[in-house]
């Protein structure tokens, strides 16, 4: 058992060496920091006659400090040498997905059921191998996000391995090659010398003990509780009164709760985030505001909530945990919750609850207004101390509630109690021994009630925002169809599926391993009062301490219950958070700002535009982190004629990736227009782009974009699209919604939207929250090699989303060899966007940079890679400030859009921009006025701003000031009661390397594509390169040849364009096991066979080529039962041709679009997101087949009508999009019989041989999957072909 | 959150004016009233905007999008609410206020903006048919005593703040009767008078004392108010008229019969509606005269609709400014006020508008005048670089007028004993210097609207009195809950 790393992290060292004492693991566990605060506080719990008295020497099991690795493999091998199995000891710390899967057995249901009450899953990515000496095996977690191959030879050796290729096994010697399915464990038992498959394993282990009869007699379901007597509810001026003194504000009515009541689910919102950040706001914030939600970025992929909803799951249980070590019966005397969001009738069930031994304690989280801030912190301990004496008294359960609140009794913050005590009992070792469930008012966002579960609670009632939801339904401010129960129903499952999301954007899928892992960071927060009450959460700048966060709230209080009011109770604050108002939060575009932005470039005049820029500039005083900094002036200043032009600066600015579809061709065209002359980049964004746009107007004009983003929805990625660029950014995350994929609603997906990104008009389309070609650094350096072959030209980019520990991350994407980082601020802008994570997530450009920069100085990779940043820059000493925290490219986004227009209307999502540049609308389009000129005012105007400053900083160049973060200092703005607390010298510190290490890009990445295998390929090809003629060649390949043929393509592509050669112009054959990648993006006229077997990723992006993969001919095991390419093949293909003869891996044909393609058998999730092309499965699909699916069409062979494979293919399908029934269409039907022959002919299949050789009884046997929306467009579209025939007939 | 397809489906529409015929026939008002579904049609064109300019562009700040919301759902009540959370007398706004919002109104860039001002006329038009305005009075009294100087909007508007919050207020009129230029200033057919009269039967209710005939600084010693009040607000206004400074016209010279102040003719006017009888000797009446206004703003359309209702034979409005264009220039983008050519309701029933001309002088025959002389005038910049006319040789006129309306804008405060015994400090236009919370030099006397700012909009009167009412309220309290405007 061996574990090369990649070693993200950059400082590689022993302790972080594989494998530990039990395990080896590739991935990461998400959910670290809850695992180990729950291990600390079970030790107190944890006894066994195996160790007695010892084990206070084995404490603590879960050390601070140490890699996730190795704090998994010691409590993996306390569970061990503690009595369990290792399997067993697996299945507790890494179970499958076993929640909502209807077909799995009670028994081992059960299993997990019970061993859930004991401990909380750690959540992956994970690929586990463990070994105890006698057996040996592996685990892929729920999600099945590592890669795990397997093969089994004649004389017994069994090799797992995260790729194939790794040995050279003659093929006539392997009987076996699989891979591991998510979930599933792999283990070989060296005393009884066989493998142990999954089932007869886990059969075994659930058998032990009678769990199901266990969980029958101790688990309660809430609903057999008695009800108990929920608080009358509030209404008319007492609810009001009670909504002003929580901090509501009329927003949070309007804009928050009423869509979640009225529609389920969180509303969107659009356009980036430029209100103050609450560490600086006027405005007394929310406590909850100083929390931003951590997501993961490269190292771990963020999850799909949406369609990969099955390995999620909020199911809860209330009560104490037993001893871990133990396997006692009333371990699990708890009473279980579906969710654990709960109506006011729910919580007064459990506040009664009256069970034996499970006694609840309510405490009150209120303190007397009168003590005024200094009271909090009293107040707390008081409640630690109740809480601790309640325990002591047997309570089993607290429940921590404001209901008490009156005008004398203020709410203490439910976070910081929750919080507070949940650190406390952890530090206490008590923890386990009690359930934290909260009953607030304050929490009334997603946000809010994540951060309270993040932070320890079991169960939240936002009492408050539900009567206030009553109150919405009592005002008519909720459609008449909508009565009170079902409005608040309907909130709690916005809420839900919310936390679910913030769970899935860190990469969690259950919420009791999302429970207590404090997934967030704080901005503006003390550390003396995020240590004791957010122990282990970052906050780097400091803040208030807990006397200011009780003036915040008292100021809320006091307002509430004034005596004196101009009427008959107090007006709630405007709020402005998400619309400007003129006494609302700062926005550094107001009415002001957008007027003399759009007054001063369109007609030219500097004055004016700096009129914009003063204003801005001062407005930031109040509202970012910049705004806060004063420059360190040269003594001698350098006079301007003597700094650089304006012509070298405006190169270093770039547009932010806006999509053509989330922005009008007008729009889209004027900023690439402008960006074009001015010699800086445009972006495509992640919508494809019109072909036509790469030829030139008559006049020279360019309007294709300069940089072209590939996504996680791959719209549009062809091979031409990637080789017509100068630059290719891979998009990890966006400011707006990092963790989450794009969206395009339906109403936004024009026909001529629908045609560039090869999907169906009028269908909505949402992108995958990972890249599911990226779910590891390794993968990253895998796609940024993917794109250098498709256009070596071309420099890579990779975009990043601020927030702590970036740095690491982006010196991960240096090593992984891209040209340009970008690190985007939280606050940039959108198209649709839940509210949420508008607002929620990710931290400030400014701390990313300085970040990221000091990261790559130290680790001496600074020279290697271009530093970009954007995210709400606006003036021109934005620019400055971000070259000195060391950025040497600048994006703008926003601002060129005001430039254009923009008026904010903050309705991207809605088609109805007034002003033509968010919408498709023709109509709407019409009113666009927006002008390259005026765009490229904007940026010569930056620039002269720039070359000022510099000027005064005594640079000559932009270059001189990169870096240089010791020319900043704090400025006097921090005088301010809000922010004379914050500590902002960790943003000017320079590394100590600073001196020896160049702070910019001095050269350039190996790329390494010198030996690569397509080198030889393109010269053998030349013939067809130079003259289109046939080119046939036989290579032998190996796993270490990645991305073999894309280089080849990329050269057709670029002398072909987009139709390439005829099929099969360049005819090439492999034998071997081909690397990763295998025939990425190859277009037309490229036709590669492998006769091996394919890693992950085959066929990635194919744009016209031609695949076939088949066993060695001397191999003698079954194809059709055996896998022979990996995961998440054909992703994002938008055509050609593949056919597989054999098993392929999870995500088969995860968004293609396009293409057509045969395999015999798909692992869970197969056609994920498809938008077009036809797919065959000759075989057994996995679960979760069609997910999202919302373009063309797949034929899978799962029985006859009514057989028993038929019906269980048809429980595994996700419905939500296609329907199911038999191929009758002739076209499909002429489609899938071709295919199923190309197959036979490509591949040798058997199976498909049998199938022609009786088409007629084999064609009952197919099941035709098409999304419903798919169909109708089709059937529209023959008609209309049918009419013009017709007409043409007719003349 | 309205309708967000509301703009694309319906145009703008307002109310339809009376026939001309017919209205300069009465002193009504002009519009007729819009059936309240078309009303939310118009309001559900509101496209509740991410930055509302609406809500910027007027001083009081109204919630336009948030009005404009519930009348769309039907809300009325909800609306007038809200309305009412930033405007106390939305009725006369309403009905006077020029609009600054819908110029601002983000659907006016490339159509027509939201009709603004008559979704809120309506809505408080409603309230009151409805009888949802009722006296708010103070559950508590603070035992605190304010005076008010002036009973026009900004002495109102503060009255009504402060007197909700438990003081004990005192309007100060020196009119015979309670109103300022809502009730001399502003024709009947633009506001009927019995939208005041109910607005002041609210305040009273409220526990508002009106004191006419009561002129501080004459009749009432300054110093006795003072020592009786813990804060006195000046809302005295900025009366002063600019008057025509040429020949015919000068201090010293004989005064022409037939030349006056447009206030002067309003006021008489509408004291004439409101019942009393004007002697004749001093009656200003346009019947079968040749009328010549100065000025073309409102006051002047003000002028030019009372002298057709008074049976004028011509009426002539010069204005000394060019023509203004039929469109924003460039000078004046969206957002900003648009200097544009508006043609009012009172121009629509005839009258006859000149621009760039200049009054020369003015003659007469025994004492009345006769003629007024003129020229064109050319607009260039001068030796400091500010634009100013010169007359255009060779284009002097004469023009026979019996009757010459000087409405060309007002000045200041009028210098008053009130002013001079209070020892208020004066800013460089002659307003009364008050500092960011409305306080003037001298302790507990504040200032607001037009006294304050010079002559200005309802609107801005209104804002000043609301947010002079929070200064006073915080300072002889300590903190307030009213709002900042």
């Amino acid at each position: 058992m061996f574990h090369s790393r990649f070693s993200t992290n950059t400082f590689p060292s022993w302790e972080l060496a594989h494998p530990y004492s039990m395990l080896a693991h590739n991935g990461e566990i998400n959910t670290l920091r809850g695992n180990i605060s729950w291990m600390r506080a079970r030790e107190a719990m944890l006894a066994s006659p195996l160790f007695r008295d010892d084990i206070e020497k084995l404490l603590p099991i879960a050390r601070e400090g140490l890699s996730d690795s190795a704090v998994l493999d010691g409590v993996l091998e306390l569970l061990v040498r503690g009595g369990r199995s290792l399997p067993h000891a697996m299945m507790m710390l890494i179970p499958e997905a076993w929640e909502g899967n209807p077909a799995m057995s009670q028994e081992k249901k059960a299993f997990y059921a019970y061993h859930g009450c004991m401990m909380e899953p750690w959540d992956g990515p994970a690929a586990v191998m463990f070994t105890d000496g006698r057996d040996i095996g592996a685990v892929l977690d729920r999600n099945g996000l590592r890669p795990s191959r397997y093969w089994i030879t004649r004389d017994d050796l069994v090799v797992v391995a995260s790729e194939v290729g790794v040995l050279d096994v003659p093929p006539e010697q392997i009987v076996k090659k699989g891979r591991l399915e998510p979930g599933r464990m792999f283990l070989v038992s060296l005393e009884e010398g066989r493998i142990v498959e999954d089932d007869e394993l886990k059969r075994r282990l659930c058998a032990e003990r009678p769990y199901a009869a266990w969980l029958d007699e101790h688990l309660i379901e809430l609903d057999e509780l008695p009800a108990g007597e929920p608080a009358p509810a509030l209404t008319g001026d007492a609810l009001r009164r009670t909504q002003a003194a929580f901090g509501y504000s009329a927003e949070d009515l309007k804009y928050l709760l009423a869509p979640m009541a009225e529609t389920g689910q969180e509303a969107l919102g659009s356009m980036g985030q430029d209100a103050a950040l609450p560490a600086l706001s006027a405005q007394p914030q929310s406590l909850y505001a100083y929390f931003q939600q951590l997501f993961a970025q490269v190292t771990n992929p963020p999850l799909d909530a949406i369609r990969e909803e099955l390995v999620t799951s909020v199911k809860t249980v209330i009560g104490p945990e037993g001893n871990l070590l133990a396997e006692e019966p009333d371990s699990c005397h708890l009473v279980t919750l579906d969710s654990p969001f709960l109506t006011a009738a729910d919580m007064a069930k459990l506040k009664g609850l009256g069970v034996e031994d499970l006694p609840v304690r309510t405490l009150d989280m209120v303190f007397p207004a009168a003590d005024g801030p200094a009271g909090l912190d009293p107040a707390l301990q008081a409640l630690f101390a109740k809480a601790d004496h309640a325990i002591t008294e047997g309570a089993r359960v607290l429940v921590l509630s404001d209901r008490a609140q009156s005008a004398a009794l203020a709410p203490i913050p439910a976070l910081l109690a929750v919080a507070g005590l949940h650190n406390h009992l952890v530090r206490e070792k008590k923890r386990t021994r009690v359930t934290l469930l909260v009953e607030t008012g304050d929490a009334r966002e997603v946000h809010h009630v994540a951060a309270l579960v993040g932070y320890g609670a079991s169960a939240v009632c936002p009492w408050l925002a539900l009567e206030s939801i009553a109150g919405l339904c009592a005002d008519g401010e909720l459609p008449a169809s909508i009565d009170v129960a079902r409005a608040q129903k309907q909130y709690l499952a916005a809420v839900k599926k919310g936390v679910v999301k913030v769970m899935s954007k860190m990469g969690i899928s259950t919420i009791n391993s999302y429970r207590g892992a404090q997934q967030f960071e704080c901005v503006g927060l003390s550390r003396e009062l995020v240590d004791r009450y957010f122990t282990h959460t970052a906050s780097r700048l400091g803040g208030i301490g807990i006397v200011e966060v009780a003036a915040e709230l008292l100021a809320h209080h006091r307002h509430a219950h004034a005596t004196r009011l101009p009427g008959a109770h107090p007006a709630l604050r405007q709020g402005g958070l998400y619309q400007w108002r003129r006494d609302g939060e700062v926005h550094l575009f107001d009415p002001d700002t957008v007027f003399k932005l759009q007054h001063a470039t369109r007609t030219g005049q500097r004055r004016i535009f700096s009129e914009y820029t003063a204003r801005v500039n001062e407005q930031a005083r109040h509202a970012t982190l910049r705004g806060l900094f004063e420059f360190r002036w040269a003594d001698a200043p350098v006079p301007l004629e003597e700094v650089e032009p304006v012509e070298a600066i405006v190169r270093r600015f770039a547009t932010g990736a806006m999509s053509y579809g989330s922005i009008s061709e007008e729009a889209h065209e004027t900023l690439a227009i402008a960006m074009n002359r001015l010699g800086g980049r445009s972006n495509s964004g992640e919508g494809g782009e019109d072909p036509a746009r790469y030829t030139p107007l008559p006049d020279g004009t360019r309007r294709a974009s300069a940089i072209h983003q590939v996504a996680s929805g791959r719209f549009g990625v062809t091979s031409e699209y990637l080789v017509q660029c100068t630059e290719l950014q891979i998009k990890m995350a966006q400011g707006a919604k990092p963790g989450e994929g794009g969206q395009l609603p339906g109403n936004k997906v024009y026909p001529w939207i629908a045609r560039v990104r090869f999907a169906t008009a009028g269908v909505g389309l949402i992108s995958p929250p990972p890249h599911h070609d990226i779910y590891s650094i390794e993968d990253l350096a895998q796609l940024i090699h993917d794109l250098k072959c498709a256009n070596p030209r071309a420099r890579i980019s990779v975009k990043l989303v601020a927030e702590v520990g970036v740095g690491t991350v982006a010196a991960g994407v240096a090593k992984a060899k891209s040209d340009v980082v970008l690190i985007s601020g939280h606050d940039g802008g959108t198209g649709a966007s839940p509210l949420t994570s508008l607002k929620h997530a990710g931290a400030p450009w400014e701390l990313g940079l300085a970040e990221a920069q000091q990261t790559l100085v130290d680790n001496g990779l600074r020279d290697r890679i271009v530093v970009q940043v954007d995210g709400q820059l606006k003036t021109g000493r934005d620019v400055v400030v971000a070259a000195l925290l060391g950025a040497e490219e600048y994006g703008f986004a926003t601002a060129p859009l005001v430039v254009m227009g923009c008026v904010m209307m903050r309705v991207c999502h809605l088609d109805t921009c007034p002003v033509g540049i968010a919408t498709q609308s023709p109509r709407l389009r019409e009113r666009f006025t927006g002008r390259a000129e005026h765009v490229m005012n904007f940026f010569r105007f930056i620039a002269e701003e720039v070359r000022e400053h510099l000027a005064r900083l005594g640079f000559r160049t932009l270059d001189e000031a990169i870096g240089r973060a010791d020319l900043l200092r704090a400025g006097d703005a921090l005088d301010d009661v809000k922010t004379r607390s914050l500590d902002l010298a960790p943003l000017f510190a320079r590394s100590a390397r600073a001196g020896e290490v160049s702070p910019r890009c001095v050269t350039t990445q190996d790329h390494g594509l010198e030996d690569k295998l397509d080198l030889q390929l393109i010269d053998a090809a030349a013939p067809a390169l130079e003259r289109a003629e046939r080119v046939a060649l036989t290579y032998p390949i190996r796993n270490v040849d990645r991305t073999a043929g894309t280089m080849l393509g990329s050269e057709v592509t670029r002398r072909f364009g987009a139709a390439g050669l005829p099929d099969d112009t360049i005819d090439l054959t492999f034998h071997g096991s081909a690397g990763q990648s295998f025939g990425a993006f190859i277009p037309r006229g490229v036709t590669l066979r492998l006769e091996g077997d394919g890693n992950d990723y085959v066929g990635k992006g194919l744009s016209g080529g031609r695949i076939a993969v088949r066993p060695p001919r001397a191999a003698t095991f079954v194809p059709e039962e055996n896998i022979v390419i990996g995961n998440v093949v054909l992703y994002g293909a938008t055509s050609g041709e593949a056919f597989f003869r054999g098993l392929a891996g999870e995500r088969f044909c995860v968004r293609n679009s396009g293409a057509h393609a045969v395999v015999e058998g798909v692992g869970d999730h197969g056609c994920e997101y498809m938008t077009g092309g036809r797919v065959v499965v000759l075989g057994r699909t996995g679960r979760n087949f069609a997910a999202g699916m919302s373009g063309g069409v797949a034929f899978v062979l799962a029985g006859a009508p009514g057989s028993p494979e038929r019906a269980a293919f048809e429980g595994r399908v996700n419905r939500e999009l296609v329907r199911l029934g038999p191929v009758t269409d002739a076209e499909d039907r002429a489609t899938l019989r071709a295919l199923v022959a190309k197959h036979f002919a490509a591949t040798d299949s058997q199976p498909a041989g049998r199938l022609l050789a009786d088409w007629e009884a084999a064609l009952p046997r197919f099941v035709c999957v098409i999304p419903v929306e798919y169909e109708k467009a089709r059937e529209r579209e023959r008609r209309l072909r049918a009419e013009q025939a017709r007409e043409q007939a007719a003349e | 959150m309205g309708k967000p397809t509301g703009f694309l489906e319906h145009v703008r529409e307002l109310p339809r004016r009376r026939p001309v015929e017919e209205r300069k026939r009465d002193h009504l008002e002009i519009y007729e009233e819009m059936p309240r579904d078309k009303l939310r049609t118009q309001a559900s064109r509101c496209m509740d905007c991410g930055i509302p300019f609406c809500h910027q562009g007027c001083p009081l700040g109204n919630l336009i999008p948030d009005w404009n919301d519930l009348v769309y759902r039907d809300r009325w009540r909800d609306a007038l609410a809200r309305l009412h959370a930033t405007n106390n007398f939305p009725e006369f706004t309403g009905r006077l206020c020029p609009a600054p919002c819908e110029a601002a109104c983000v659907l006016g860039i490339g159509d027509a903006p939201v009709t603004i001002k008559q979704v809120e006329q309506s809505i408080v038009d409603h309230g009151w048919q409805q009888g949802w305005i009722v006296p708010e009075p103070a559950a508590e009294k603070t035992g605190k005593r304010v005076a008010i100087v002036g009973s026009g909007p900004a002495g109102l508007a503060a009255a009504q703040q402060l007197a909700r919050v438990g003081h004990a207020v005192t309007v100060y009129e020196r009119a015979d009767r309670v109103g300022g230029l809502l009730r001399y200033g502003i024709p009947d057919f633009k506001m009927e008078r019995m939208q005041l009269e109910r607005r002041l039967a609210q305040l009273e209710a409220e526990g508002v004392v009106f004191r006419t005939n009561a002129d501080v600084g004459r009749g009432i010693d300054v110093d006795v108010l003072r020592s009786e009040s813990d804060a006195v607000l000046l809302a005295t206004g900025a009366s002063r008229a600019r008057d025509l400074d040429v020949p015919g016209r000068r201090a010293g010279e004989p005064p022409l019969h037939g030349v006056h102040l447009a206030m002067e003719y309003l006021e008489q006017e509408n004291r004439t509606i409101a019942g009393e009888t004007i002697p004749d000797a001093h009656r200003i009446d346009a019947r079968g005269k040749r009328v010549i206004i100065l000025g073309g703003g409102d006051t002047g359309a003000d002028c030019l609709g009372t002298a057709h209702r008074q049976g004028a034979r011509e009426v002539l409005q010069f204005e000394l400014m060019d023509r203004p264009p039929e469109a924003r220039g460039e000078a004046d983008p969206w957002p900003l006020w648009p200097h544009v050519f508006r043609t009012s309701a009172a121009h629509e029933e005839g009258g006859e508008r000149i621009y760039s001309v200049l009054t020369t002088h003015l003659t007469g025959d025994r004492g009345a005048l006769t003629h007024l002389h003129g020229a064109q005038v050319a607009w260039s910049r001068d030796a400091r670089g500010r634009m100013a006319p010169r007359p255009v040789p060779g284009t002097e006129f004469v023009e026979d007028c019996d009757l010459l309306l000087l409405a060309m804008g007002f000045v200041g405060p009028e210098r008053s004993p009130l002013l001079e015994a209070l020892g208020v400090e004066l800013d460089l236009r002659g307003n009364v210097r008050g500092d960011a919370r409305f306080g003037t030099n001298v302790p507990g006397v504040f200032v607001a609207g037009d006294a304050h700012r010079g002559a200005s909009l309802i609107v801005w009167a209104i804002a000043e009195g609301r947010a002079a009412a929070r200064a006073i309220d915080a300072q002889l309290m300590g903190s307030t809950s009213l709002p900042a405007v």
